[in-house]
């Protein structure tokens, strides 16, 4: 099971990268792999708001519907257009092509000031251990 | 059996394209045997099953004194006096306690086989060709719906051309200890032909294409075999009545309660069981079973209708998908039947 050590994690198995103002958010191949075959996923418009902790979306898979939380506060900057035709990009490539938006960070200009709660790949690491 | 080996719409398609191996040990058998086996198997389910012949199956149903399905069942008549009956895993329990109550005088002895057989099903148009070889039977001179007593990967199994995909397939009821080796020898047998094991996710959707209902879902205590469009299996012509028969014969007679149409969508979101169904804003039924079908790239559902509804077929239909009208099209069940070469 990957995780990049680079990104960081939320208890909800999405994961965030960190480029300056803005953050990449996606969910962890742990999570697409739990879910099995992506069919839809639903993502908040290009200029939401979007708040930490606070579901922005869904994941909808053959077998269940999950929300999608947004790990940081911040606006919508742009959506991954291409997981409305293909979803199961996020299964294929979670971190990768299965990418779900870009959010312009509210707290400033970068991974210093993310909020707290966001755990490190060894810390996320050490969450998802036990079920896999 | 897991839920998915590995990703449930590849198990899916290789089932329709080649084939899939199924563990369907959870399964409940019971065994009905002795000089009224047939007679007292009459009156505890639906069909007559005392004119089956030998070494043939029947699907049927059991139901409750006022119509409602206790369960789905295949029969099998393994022998002029024995029956092995298969009933759905949550249901097995209900089912044998319901064959014992309704067999009380007649010469029928009714044992609860289900921890001395595993069940493993394989299933697709490549199932006869990699079977073949691994057995003394010739799965191809199998009729559909028949079953005998075989050798396979030599271990003593029953064999039979059963099963819940739209397929043709096998299914094979063995001795728990013979199932490894069964599994193995299937395995390494069909994996060049592209067989692949399946799960639980897969024969939902596969069965669901294939417009079979599932026990839960499509069939219930509140409903009656009528209501799921399966009133063929009831014969209520049998000249000694049966559990269930008067209600059954009301039911048979009056308009129908509900229809169970298909759905197509042309969203990617997926109807799913209980969903509402709307017609103008108006809730006319309810979701049964809903997948996306990998074999039409499009959401498809089951749902129980009333009857207005389904009447004009051109009628917009749409199913609450969380609060949000998903446009969908009634359409013929099954969404899919396999091409017979």
């Amino acid at each position: 099971m990957s995780v990049p050590a680079e990104l960081r994690y939320t208890a909800e198995h999405e994961w965030l990268a960190v480029d300056g103002p803005t953050a990449t958010v996606g969910i962890t191949e742990f999570a697409a792999r739990s879910l099995g075959d992506v069919v839809y996923v639903s993502l908040p418009s290009e200029g939401a708001s979007v708040t930490a902790e606070e579901p922005c979306g869904e994941v909808e898979s053959t077998k269940s519907v999950s929300d999608l939380y947004s790990p940081v506060d911040g606006e919508v900057t742009d959506v991954n257009a291409d997981l409305e035709d293909d979803p199961g990009l996020v299964n294929a490539d979670p971190y990768g092509a299965g990418w779900m938006f870009k959010v312009q960070l509210a707290s400033g200009s970068g991974a210093d000031d993310l909020p707290p709660g966001l755990l490190s790949a060894a810390e996320y690491e050490e969450l998802i251990k036990d079920s896999d | 059996m897991p839920l998915r080996y590995q990703s449930e719409t590849a198990e899916h398609l290789a089932v329709r394209r080649a084939a899939g191996l199924f563990d369907l040990s959870h399964m409940g058998e019971i065994t009905v045997s002795g000089p009224g086996a047939a007679a007292a198997l009459d009156h505890a389910v639906v069909g007559q099953l005392s004119a089956l012949a030998a070494g043939r199956a029947r699907y049927t149903m059991m139901c409750a004194e006022d119509g409602g399905v206790v369960d789905d069942l295949v029969v099998y008549r393994t022998g002029g006096e024995e029956f092995l009956v298969v009933a759905n895993a949550a249901n097995t329990a209900v089912v044998h306690a319901e064959l014992r109550r309704r067999s009380a005088g007649f010469e029928a002895r009714i044992t609860d086989r289900t921890g001395d057989y595993a069940l493993i099903a394989i299933q697709g148009p490549e199932a006869a060709a990699i079977l073949g070889p691994l057995t003394d039977a010739d799965p191809r001179e199998l009729k559909y719906y028949a079953g005998r007593d075989a050798i396979v990967a030599g271990h003593p199994a029953w064999l039979a051309r059963t099963g819940y995909t739209g397929e043709d397939g096998f299914e094979i009821f063995c001795r728990p200890e013979a199932a490894e080796a069964i599994w193995n020898a299937l395995t390494s047998a069909g994996t060049p032909a592209g067989l692949v094991p399946a799960g639980l996710a897969a024969r939902d959707t596969l069965r669901l294409e294939a417009g079979m209902p599932l026990y839960g879902n499509e069939l219930g205590p509140d409903v009656t075999p009528y209501d799921a469009g399966l009133g063929r299996v009831v014969k209520l012509e049998k000249p000694d009545g049966f559990v269930g028969a008067s209600a059954l014969a009301e039911r048979a007679q009056a308009e129908p309660r509900r229809v169970l149409a298909g759905l197509v969508l042309a969203s990617r979101r997926i109807p799913r069981h209980g969903y509402p169904v709307l017609a103008d804003g108006r809730t006319v039924g309810t979701v049964t079973s809903g997948a996306p079908s990998p074999t039409l790239g499009r959401p498809i559902a089951m749902a129980y209708l009333e009857p207005a509804a389904v009447r004009d077929p051109k009628r917009g239909l749409a199913v609450d998908i969380r609060g949000r009208a998903e446009p969908a099209d009634l359409t013929e069940l099954p969404f899919y039947r396999r091409s017979r070469a």
